[in-house]
Order: C-alpha cells, then structure tokens, then sequence
C-alpha cells in the first residue's frame, strides 16, 4: 500500500497562538536561535491500490473539502512511498 | 398550529436540552432532531446548539457539517428557513459555508468562561427583531476556539452590509475580529455567535438575566407572522 500524506497549515497571514506558545517556551528549555514556530497538522493516508492521478485527484478533493479548511488552511498532498 | 423550532443533537451536544427548554420558554414547540437523521420533522426553524460534536476532532464543527441532517439544513437554510448556530453551531455554520469565515483557537490558548457584554448591531435578522440596534446585553460565554476570522474583503463585506449582529463589549475574549461576537447571511435568516442566549432565559440561573430570551421570541413572532 502506498502511503499519501496531507500536510495542512495555518495560511501565512493567520496569527497562530499554538505556535508561539511553542517559541516561547523553546528558550526557556535551552533551544535558543529559534526566529518562528508555527503548527501544522500531518495526515498519513495508506491508500488501497495504485496512486494514479485519478486517486490523488479523490485525495486532493478530500483534502480541499474536509482535512482543510481553505478559508485558514493551506494545504499540499504528496506521495511518500510504495513498497 | 404552534411553531416547532428543531434542536439538532450531534454527538457531543452539550447544550441541545438548554436550547429546547428556551424554546419552550419563549412560547414554541422544541423539536428534537437527531444528527443522523435527514428528516427535520417538519420544522419551522433550527437550532444548532453548543457543545463539542464530534469531540472537535478535526476542527470545531468540521465532522458535523457532513453529518445527513446538515444536508437538509443547508437546503433548507438557502430556502430561507430561520437557522440559529450557538457556538459549536456557529463553527458548524462557517464550516458548511451558510456563514463565511472561519473560527480559530482563541488567541490566549485558554479555554474561557464568563458572563460576556454584547451590543445588537442588527436587530433585523429572523432571530434579532425583539433587540433594537445598539441594545446591550449579557449572556454568557463558553469556548475554547471562539476566534472569528475571515479576508480582508469579506470584513468589509460584513461591516458595509450590517452583518455583524453583535459585538463584543468592554472585553474581546478571544482575539475575533473587529469584536466580532456574532454574524448573519445576506438574506438575515441564518445568524451565529460564540455566545450562549439559551443560558440566559431565566431569573434564577446563569447570569440571572433573561437577555437571551429575545432570540427565542423574535423567530416565534417572524414565523407566526409569515
């Protein structure tokens, strides 16, 4: 089965608190030189069967309509692997 | 014939019984409706009510706006049919597009509680027509990811066509936008807010003020009079 990953983040111009709370506390853990942090979501679907264009079609339009919300949210969609 | 106004339960509804005895309060008949179901039991308006359906999992709302009964709302709603979304059921709302916008993580991380001020700022809508323009009122308010966003043009599109129906007073709890606490669609038959008006529709709990009851009372008075 090959294995298709969603990676959805917050669009550039939308303040994310999760993110910064991260930045904030990496200093005080002793991880200096960090600028930025932002949080994203990753979702790893084990498609059934090839991933031919017609499937990452069907995989884009879930990513689109539910996984993201493209009001907030970007999106990208990639292969990782087959075995 | 009394008017039934429908209360929609999702899995991890918290706030559907509250919903229904405003109705009940307000002088209509509460329906209950089941998530699954595509049928609204011939319903005059709906309720979506607060709570965490679906455990928020995903986003707030985002696995409820699929559920059947949405379905029909949604076609219902663009048919013109009076549809109140409280909290979760206002993240239900801009997750199904009947209001645009989104709802975010409020921007202190922390979940809030509080007996919140609002102002009416369009008292003209099907759930806002016992308010006047500019009224204050308390009701309280519950949530963790209350933060109304939207673009830019879409902002500006609310404001110019007074379809922000309440403001946030005194505090913005949450970081939304321009103090947005609640809004409505074009035709001013769906509206939503982050805050609670079923939890202030009696003397004796919550805030002990009856401000919420108006919401009740104008679709009552809109759907009697249609």
């Amino acid at each position: 089965m090959a294995r298709v990953v969603v990676d959805v983040m917050l669009k550039p111009e939308i303040l994310d608190p999760q993110g910064q709370a991260v930045q904030r506390a990496l200093p005080r853990l002793g991880f200096t030189g960090i600028a930025d942090v932002r949080q994203g979501k990753r979702f790893e679907l084990e498609v059934e069967g090839p991933v031919d264009d017609a499937a990452l079609a069907r995989i884009r339009e879930a990513a689109e309509t539910f996984l993201a919300n493209t009001v907030i949210e970007d999106f990208t969609v990639r292969v990782e692997g087959s075995e | 014939m009394t008017t039934r106004v429908g209360v929609v339960t999702f899995p991890g509804s918290l706030d559907d019984r509250d919903a229904q005895r405003a109705i009940r309060l307000a002088g209509a008949e509460p329906v209950a409706l089941w998530h699954r179901d595509k049928d609204l039991h011939q319903v005059d308006a709906v309720v979506l009510p607060g709570g965490f359906s679906y455990g928020d999992y995903l986003r707030a709302g985002a696995i409820s706006r699929f559920s059947p009964v949405m379905g029909t709302v949604i076609e219902q709603a663009k048919l013109g049919m009076p549809v109140l979304g409280i909290c979760n059921g206002f993240q239900v709302l801009t997750e199904s597009h009947l209001l645009p916008g989104a709802m975010l993580r409020n921007n202190h991380l922390h979940f809030i509680c509080r007996d919140q001020k609002l102002r009416v700022e369009n008292a003209g809508t099907a759930w806002t027509t016992d308010y006047q323009a500019g009224q204050e009122i308390s009701v309280p308010l519950k949530n963790m990811d209350g933060r109304y966003t939207a673009d830019a043009r879409t902002i500006d599109e609310l404001e110019s066509e007074g379809r922000v129906v309440f403001r946030y007073l005194d505090l913005n709890p949450n970081g939304s936008i321009n103090d947005i606490a609640g809004i409505t669609n074009a035709a001013g038959n769906v509206v939503g807010l982050m805050p609670h008006p079923e939890h202030a529709v009696e003397p004796l709990v919550g805030t002990g003020g009856t401000d919420g009851l108006g919401f009740f009372t104008s679709v009552l008075k809109q759907l009697v009079s249609s």
